[in-house]
């Protein structure tokens, strides 16, 4: 019976570049800059790392296929260095082989780092791709927004919402991390927004409009890992370890089977409840402090948290509108900005939302340092609601 | 004996409003004033002469009740396809048996009489019978009088020897290389001769001469006819003609100049069906085509007539409209004007042939699967059973999905991808009978489309691949009833 990663794992050092519209910075350039905050943090030297995950996501438009990319811009000791994609969770699958490989004793110090060039495209919102050979010949021509729209209209129609109160729900969820946003520096998007500004957006796909839509931009995050022990050894204290380290990835059954009616994340919902039993959380909405979630899009926030069961089924409107996931609400979430104002660089995601958690932990996170957290989730979503990869990491400080 | 079993028709469903392209276009041709009471017909972006065609065919044979067809001909000239079979695409859309005979009829304006004399004269026998589909979509250049009076649309006959609604009485040709207009290989558009010479020395020589010749030859006379079909865009030429002919001139069946418009190839065929539907037994038609010579062929209405009932038919296809006064959507769909597509335009559209090929059953017959262990619907077929309890390898049957209808379970309307009739409508939809697929949505009205709508699926272009001059073909969703979405509870 396998025991699962709880507590093997602990976070060293980590490292986050300004995100944004990063015209001067190349991949390269972004990978170096959150790099150089991590190894600082991690208090180690570079030879020390003995092997390392890299996650990119859009080959065409970033540092094009295999590992290399990130060995020459680290100028890496030609250790083992693994490429991974997975669509959006890609910043979290280069966490996972990182501390997969600590845990299972192959290394004693691994790192993980993601990166993502979106800029470079000459236009606005994720670069137009292929979804494969065969996928392209009968798929939509489906836009990320337009995906995610289809969780809006399932959403509404399964629980006979009125339009307006999801749209003015959907609101509330940019508005509050744009809030949030605006005490975070390394941001891409640092102003306050209104409700009347949200709903009053120009559509992009109904009922999604421009502010329920998760900024474009440039960025790279970054993670050392170890044990615990090393950790110890060398001198670091309050200790951010790794408590579960989830994956679930749609297997057809959503697109094509009738037993899903649209309305949900089928692999958030999968994904989540191994988390929790992996981590030994019983009362999510009790025991989850702070949730850094895939708010690609409002909705997608929205309806996540029910499936992290952090909200009742049917309810997020009522949840999101009594300000349960605002700052000071009994769940925060995206208290760095979110996607929202960090923008999306599809490869470095993942490795943010565990940035933000760890400083969090540490009582790091400056003017928008929460009181006293615990446990904190990040969640990654790619992919489309009908086919997805989901993943779930949680970190809390080391029993 | 042979002749016509069943027939079916599509017309697409924007009407182009004629004021709104004389308001375009009288600045540089006044004379296009004359022009401009009703409307047009007009291909979507997205519909072709291989796409009405399909639509034509499935409206005829499930007049038939399914039947399969043992011969398919194509007949038009403005196929997709210069070289490659063009027929075969609407057969295997129309999942018609591989032992077909099939062959595209082009070249001419007479492409659809001389195919249908051509099935009229096989021989068939009982529940064999062939399918003649004629179908056009004419590219004319912005401002011209043919943009005016052409149309586009399609039509389909089955051609047998059994339960015949209207039966063959006689054919005769002429071939002569009369030259009113022409479009060369290098040629994009027609160029033609003026109006009045065609009449007097085109059409009022040779139609009556082949008809007369037909008339003896059937031992009739041009009195006792009830339906004369002569395609023109000349308004006046076939009264002009019948009064030569002697024939009465309440005979002459309209050629929908204010309502569809010319459709080229198809437009004898797509008359026939409109006398069909009025004709009463024992009524003649006589049919011409007319182009480099000319085809008469006489029918005569048989007691079945009464008891037919197409499925849309043409005066189905003609009630099912949308208005467009929008001349822009008009240049744009035909490729008359280089609209800025954006970058989101620009991506590559190749397609993989070998790839293409091993998913045809998919993409042109939308065929899925269904499983013979647990019976569940669904598509696309893939080697395992969706179904979560089941599962099971290699054990879903071949299984149509082109028939269903559905729900639309999720929806949007994109702003953002790139469409050539933006917002782009794509959704999932759950079918009748256990399936679902996320697909395109076409011939969305703003506003009413909604989770619960109800659709059909319809074989359509998805993407032009304008860099190799390859099209992509596959199904989309159309919902059935222009359904309001107010009143959201």
């Amino acid at each position: 019976m396998a025991s699962g990663i709880k507590d093997k794992v602990v976070i060293l050092g980590m490292g986050c570049s300004k995100f944004g519209e990063r015209w001067d910075a190349s991949p390269s350039d972004l990978m170096v800059e959150a790099f150089e905050e991590c190894i600082q943090d991690a208090g180690i030297e570079r030879e020390q790392i003995e092997a390392a995950w890299f996650g990119a996501g859009i080959d065409a438009f970033n540092v094009g296929s295999s590992a290399m990319p990130l060995a020459i811009a680290l100028r890496l000791n030609y250790i083992p260095v693994t490429k991974v994609e997975n669509m959006c969770a890609t910043g979290t699958e280069a966490f996972r082989g990182a501390v997969y490989a600590v845990a299972s004793g192959a290394c004693d110090i691994a790192l993980a780092l993601g990166v993502e060039k979106l800029k470079d495209t000459g236009y606005g919102g994720l670069p137009q791709r292929t979804r494969g050979l065969e996928n392209d010949m009968y798929w939509p021509n489906l836009s990320a927004p337009g995906a995610f729209a289809q969780l809006a209209s399932g959403y509404r129609a399964k629980h006979h919402l009125n339009r307006d109160d999801l749209k003015r729900a959907m609101a509330h969820v940019s508005v509050k991390s744009h809030a949030n946003g605006v005490k975070n520096p390394k941001a891409h998007l640092q102003r306050e927004i209104s409700e009347e500004q949200a709903i009053g957006a120009p559509y992009i796909a109904e009922p999604i409009g421009l502010f329920d839509c998760c900024g474009v931009s440039d960025g790279s995050a970054c993670a050392i890992v170890t044990t615990p022990e090393l950790a110890r050894s060398l001198g670091k204290q309050d200790l951010v370890s790794v408590k579960a380290l989830q994956l679930a990835v749609s297997n057809g059954t959503e697109s094509s089977h009738d037993s899903w009616d649209g309305s949900y994340l089928k692999t958030t919902r999968i994904a989540s409840q191994r988390a929790y039993d992996e981590a030994g959380i019983g009362k999510p909405r009790e025991e989850i402090t702070m949730t850094e979630v895939h708010d690609c899009f409002s909705i997608t926030e929205l309806v996540t948290m029910e499936d992290l069961q952090l909200a009742d089924e049917g309810k997020g409107v009522n949840a999101v509108l009594d300000g349960n996931f605002d700052a000071e609400g009994s769940n925060p979430c995206q208290i760095d900005g979110g996607l929202k104002c960090f923008g999306h660089p599809i490869g470095a995601s993942g490795l943010r939302m565990i940035y933000e958690n760890y400083l969090q932990l540490q009582g790091r996170a400056g003017a928008r340092q929460l009181d006293s957290p615990r446990m904190g989730l990040n969640h990654n979503l790619g992919g489309f609601p009908h086919q997805n990869i989901c993943s779930i990491s949680i970190v809390g400080p080391l029993n | 004996m042979s002749g016509i079993r069943a027939y079916g028709a599509y017309i697409p469903r924007a009407r182009l409003a004629k004021q709104a392209m004389v308001e375009a276009n009288a600045w540089f041709d006044a004379s296009l004033k004359s022009l401009g009471k009703g409307e047009r017909a007009m291909c979507n972006w997205d519909e072709d002469s291989i796409t009405m065609a399909v639509e034509a065919g499935r409206d005829c044979l499930q007049a038939l009740g399914e039947l399969a067809p043992s011969a398919l001909y194509l007949a038009s000239t403005t196929l997709p396809f210069l070289d490659r079979q063009n027929s075969v695409v609407v057969a295997e859309a129309l999942n018609l048996t591989p032992g077909l005979r099939s062959m595209d009829v082009t070249g001419s304006q007479r492409a659809g009489s001389s195919a249908l004399i051509s099935l009229l004269e096989r021989s068939w026998q009982g529940d064999d019978f062939g399918l003649l589909v004629a179908s056009e979509h004419r590219r004319s250049k912005a401002g011209s009088r043919s943009e005016m009076l052409w149309g586009d649309g399609a039509a389909a006959l089955a051609i047998g020897d059994d339960e015949l609604i209207a039966e063959l009485l006689g054919v005769e040709t002429l071939a002569v290389d009369f030259v009113d207009h022409y479009r060369g290989e290098e040629s994009e558009f027609n160029y033609d001769w003026e109006e009045r010479w065609v009449r007097d020395e085109g059409f009022m020589k040779s139609v009556p001469a082949a008809v007369n010749r037909l008339l003896e030859r059937c031992d009739s006379s041009s009195d006792l006819i009830k339906h004369f079909i002569l395609p023109t865009e000349q308004a006046r030429t076939p009264a002009a003609v019948a009064k030569r002919l002697g024939i009465d001139p309440a005979a002459v069946v309209d050629n929908q100049l204010t309502t569809v418009g010319v459709v080229g190839a198809a437009q004898s065929i797509l008359l026939l069906i409109k006398a069909l539907e009025t004709a009463s037994p024992g009524e003649l038609v006589l049919l011409l085509g007319f182009g480099q010579g000319v085809d008469a062929l006489l029918l005569r209405a048989t007691e079945r007539i009464n008891d037919f009932k197409a499925v849309r038919g043409l005066s189905g296809s003609l009630a099912r409209r949308r208005e467009e006064q929008n001349y822009n959507k008009f240049l744009s769909f035909n490729n008359l004007v280089q609209r800025d597509v954006g970058k989101r335009g620009e991506v590559d559209k190749q397609t993989y042939l070998s790839g293409y090929n091993r998913r045809k059953d998919l993409l042109t017959g939308f065929l899925g699967g269904k499983c013979r262990e647990c019976g569940t619907e669904q598509i696309p077929r893939e080697k395992y059973c969706v179904n979560p309890d089941c599962q099971a390898l290699d054990s879903q049957d071949k299984h149509s999905f082109a028939n269903k209808t559905g729900t639309v379970a999720t929806w949007t309307a994109d702003r953002l991808t790139f469409d050539w009739n933006p917002p782009a409508y794509f959704g999932m939809v759950q079918f009748d009978g256990g399936g679902k697929l996320m697909m395109d949505f076409t011939e969305v009205e703003e506003g009413k489309l909604d989770s619960g709508s109800r659709v059909s699926v319809h074989f359509r272009v998805r993407q032009f691949d304008s860099q190799r001059g390859f099209r992509k073909y596959f199904w989309k969703a159309i919902p059935l009833e222009q359904a309001s979405a107010e009143g959201e509870a």
